[in-house]
């Protein structure tokens, strides 16, 4: 194969050597990004997954009176009530267990008054009023009170949907980085070489030819850092999972990316060496037509 | 092919260093174009090689009105004229080799073509074991012989040469010069800027002279 050197020698332009470790950087805070925002919009779906068409009643310890017979009373009340599939006492040592994030595994929730819980599954599809059935079961039951987790959970995602938001936000900034980089790494290269250029465009070259060289040298770089910035990505997103693991699992509800997430993260490296290779050709296009 | 008419020109808001400059070239003609340095040679061979546009007047090139034409049509004209400038500008970190390739390139000749071309061209100036050498290595003489290489290598209709036999010895220019002579009998309309007298003397074509920003046009006698 013949070997046909470059008529700009843009390698050697100090202008865009500082490209890769500029882009290295944008890829790396933007996988960081997008990482959180996936991460995040997996929690939340987790949770609301995990709480739709689930109610809990809480009846509390209130002295004096004995607590196991209410929580009969109620477990047996809400399974006669039409809309409810399911209704099951949860054992003193799983209400314990829920507390142990906060108050340790020492013996402390053994001398705590706890509530009683009573774990409630809704029929799918069939709607129940929550108010009447609130009334109903203090009546029946003193302390009863329903938790009902959706108020919650729409500020949960809200609160997520404003952070995905911010996280694209944050991307698309980084964007915006990498092609005012790109767009002054380009110009200076154009300045750089503008003799040789004068050169090639008066003995035939058209605009596309010259700016085919400048996107090639610019897809060069940015790949170049776009991997090193994947690389580094790829490293933290390690390093940060595997701190994750070790803090307490029921805090949070573990994060498994899909394929939908990992092609998005893969993408982001892809996406930033295309922003650069386009926006190095549009720059040097815009700027031979003012040239001539 | 190539009508000026009533041209004028001037670098920006500087004054006229052309003026109403009027010439028609036919097609597989030859001249000189010569006068005193500054009379406005290079300016003019400026114009006939796109690299300015005129201030007024009118200038027709191979059938196309310059005032009207879009911009990327120009590079077609462009692969229709070789140009040998006067300080070559052959491109630095190229060899004589992939300088005189150029324009084939750019036309997007198959890459052995090329290089056989280029070789036979440049071993024909005197340049065959100097093919892979950079222009800082060449002397003025080897510089002059590729760009004139460069601009003749895709067989241009008009060529245009500032001062080509400037850095040579008189051999190599009478040489060079019958190189132009050459192509021109192949149909190429030569135009060749000049001061020297010897050489208008001993090729006895019509020359074009440039005074103070205005031309005259001179025929031999005889012909």
């Amino acid at each position: 194969m013949l070997r046909r050197p470059s008529d700009l020698q843009l390698d050697r332009d100090p202008s865009g050597r500082f490209l890769p470790f500029a882009v290295t950087l944008m890829v790396f805070l933007a996988m960081l990004a997008t990482a959180a925002a996936l991460a995040l919009s997996q929690s939340a779906l987790g949770f609301q997954h995990g709480l739709e068409g689930r109610l809990t009643v809480q009846i509390a310890d209130e002295p004096g009176s004995s607590l196991a017979p209410r929580s009969g009373r109620a477990a047996e009340l809400l399974r006669q009530t039409p809309g409810i599939a399911r209704a099951e006492e949860m054992p003193r040592e799983a209400v314990a267990a829920l507390l142990q994030p906060w108050l340790g595994r020492d013996g402390l929730t053994r001398e705590l008054p706890l509530p009683a819980l009573i774990d409630i599954e809704l029929t799918p599809g069939m709607a129940v009023d929550l108010d009447a059935l609130q009334a109903h079961l203090a009546d029946a039951v003193p302390g009863a009170r329903i938790d009902d987790p959706r108020p919650w959970l729409d500020r949960l995602s809200r609160i997520a949907v404003l952070l995905e938001g911010l996280a694209l936000a944050i991307v698309a900034a980084i964007g915006l980085a990498t092609v005012a980089m790109v767009v002054f790494a380009t110009r200076a290269g154009l300045a750089a070489h503008r003799d040789v250029i004068e050169v090639l465009h008066l003995i035939g070259a058209r605009d596309a030819y010259i700016a085919r060289q400048f996107q090639a040298h610019a897809l060069r770089l940015a790949l170049r850092g776009a991997l090193a910035g994947t690389a580094l990505a790829a490293l933290a997103l390690f390093a940060i999972g595997r701190a994750a693991a070790q803090l307490d699992a029921a805090l949070l509800p573990p994060v498994e990316f899909g394929p939908l997430s990992w092609a998005t993260l893969v993408a982001l490296p892809l996406v930033a060496s295309l922003l650069a290779t386009v926006t190095a050709r549009l720059t040097v296009l815009g700027a031979l037509r003012r040239m001539t | 092919m190539v009508r000026f008419q009533n041209v004028g020109m001037r670098y920006g808001l500087g004054p006229e260093v052309l003026r109403d400059v009027s010439f028609e070239l036919e097609p597989g003609s030859f001249h000189f174009l010569t006068g005193p340095s500054g009379a406005g040679k290079s300016s003019l061979l400026k114009l006939l090689f796109l690299a300015h546009r005129p201030s007024r007047g009118l200038i027709g090139l191979f059938g196309h009105d310059l005032a009207t034409i879009r911009r990327d049509k120009l590079p077609e004209l462009r692969r229709r004229i070789g140009v040998v400038f006067q300080e070559f500008r052959l491109i630095e970190h190229l060899s004589a080799l992939d300088n005189v390739a150029l324009p084939l390139r750019i036309a997007g000749v198959p890459e052995q073509q090329v290089k056989d071309h280029c070789a036979e061209l440049l071993t024909w100036v005197g340049l065959a074991d100097r093919m892979q050498a950079r222009p800082a290595t060449l002397s003025g003489g080897e510089k002059q012989r590729v760009a004139i290489a460069r601009a003749v290598i895709n067989r241009p209709s008009l060529l245009l040469a500032d001062e080509p036999t400037g850095n040579v010895d008189p051999e190599m220019g009478q040489r060079l010069l019958h190189l132009f002579v050459e192509l021109n009998k192949i149909g190429t309309t030569i135009v060749i800027a000049t001061h020297d007298a010897h050489l208008l003397q001993t090729f006895r074509k019509p020359v074009m002279t440039l005074a103070n920003g205005e031309l005259v046009v001179r025929r031999p006698r005889g012909e």
